[in-house]
C-alpha cells in the first residue's frame, strides 16, 4: 500500500532532522574549545539536507531527505583578546570557534519543531492505515 | 455478479489511491520543509482523479518489454505532479510553506476517512442486500 511510503519519507526526515539536532549539540558544546584534534580551534558544522527518492516503489515527486554531507561553516573565526592564553598570537588575540550561539538555537528550534511535524505526520498516516485495515468491519 | 460488486467499488478505490498518493507528496513537502532547492508539489485532484477514472496515466505505457512499468504498487506512475506556488519564498531556494502543507496534510487525511466511511457504506448496504431473503 502507498501509504507506507509516508512512513518511509517521515523517518527519513526525523533521522536528518536528529542529525542535524547533534551538528548543534556538537556545536554549542565545543563553543568555546579554542584547540581540537588537529590543532586548531573548533569551527562550526552544518549539515546539507537533500530531498531523494527513497526507493524504486515510490511514486514520481515522492521523495525523503538525506543528509547529504557535513560542511564545516567557512564564516570567519572569532578573535578574542587574551594575551595570557597559550594559544594567543604575537599580537595576543586567541582565535576563538565560529559558532553563532544565537544561530544555532534557532537551527535547534527549527529542528525540533520540524521533528515534531513529521511525528504527528507519521500519526495521521498510522490512522489512515488503521482505518482502512478496519474497512467493512 | 462479481463483476457489478467491483464496478460499484471502482469509483471509491481510485478516489483512495489518488488520495494516497497526495498523502505520499504532501509527506515529502513537510519531509522537505528544511531542504535548500526543494520545490513543493502537489497534484490537482479533481483532475487526477478524473484521468484515473477513464483509464489515462494509471500505468505508463510501454513499447518494450524491458521498460519498466513504473511500479504496480503505486498504480498512479505516469501522473506529474505540478510545483506549487509559494506564499513566501525563502532565500535557499524553498517553496514549502508549512503551515500551507501541514492544512493541506490534515484536510487530505480527513477526505481519505471521508472515503473510507463512503467504502464502509456501500460494504453494509451491499451485506444487508445479499442478506435479504
Amino acid at each position: 500500500m502507498g501509504l507506507f511510503n509516508v512512513f518511509d519519507i517521515a523517518g527519513s526526515a526525523m533521522t536528518a532532522q536528529s542529525m542535524r539536532l547533534n551538528v548543534v549539540a556538537s556545536n554549542m558544546a565545543n563553543a568555546d574549545s579554542v584547540t581540537s584534534a588537529n590543532g586548531q580551534p573548533y569551527r562550526a558544522k552544518q549539515v546539507v539536507f537533500q530531498a531523494k527518492p527513497l526507493n524504486d516503489k515510490m511514486p514520481s515527486g515522492a521523495n525523503g531527505v538525506v543528509v547529504q554531507k557535513v560542511i564545516e561553516d567557512p564564516s570567519p573565526m572569532r578573535l578574542v583578546y587574551n594575551p595570557n592564553s597559550p594559544y594567543a598570537d604575537a599580537k595576543g588575540y586567541v582565535t576563538m570557534p565560529n559558532v553563532n550561539v544565537v544561530e544555532e538555537m534557532t537551527n535547534m528550534i527549527s529542528a525540533s519543531r520540524s521533528y515534531q511535524a513529521n511525528v504527528e505526520m507519521m500519526n495521521t498516516t498510522k490512522t489512515l492505515i488503521q482505518r482502512t485495515l478496519a474497512l467493512g468491519q | 455478479m462479481r463483476n457489478l460488486i467491483d464496478q460499484s467499488f471502482a469509483f471509491q478505490e481510485k478516489a483512495l489511491q489518488v488520495r494516497g498518493y497526495r498523502q505520499q507528496l504532501l509527506a515529502s513537502n513537510i519531509a522537505n520543509a528544511d531542504t535548500p532547492n526543494y520545490k513543493a508539489r502537489d497534484i490537482d485532484f479533481k483532475k487526477v482523479l478524473q484521468m484515473a477514472q477513464s483509464g489515462q496515466g494509471m500505468a505508463m505505457a510501454q513499447t518494450s518489454a524491458r521498460h519498466l512499468d513504473g511500479g504496480s504498487d503505486s498504480g498512479i506512475a505516469g501522473i506529474k505532479p505540478m510545483y506549487r506556488n509559494s506564499v513566501q519564498p525563502s532565500i535557499d531556494g524553498n517553496t514549502v510553506d508549512m503551515n500551507v502543507e501541514q492544512a493541506q496534510f490534515a484536510e487530505n487525511s480527513m477526505y481519505y476517512m471521508t472515503t473510507l466511511q463512503f467504502i464502509n457504506g456501500k460494504i453494509q448496504s451491499t451485506l444487508a442486500a445479499m442478506r435479504t431473503n
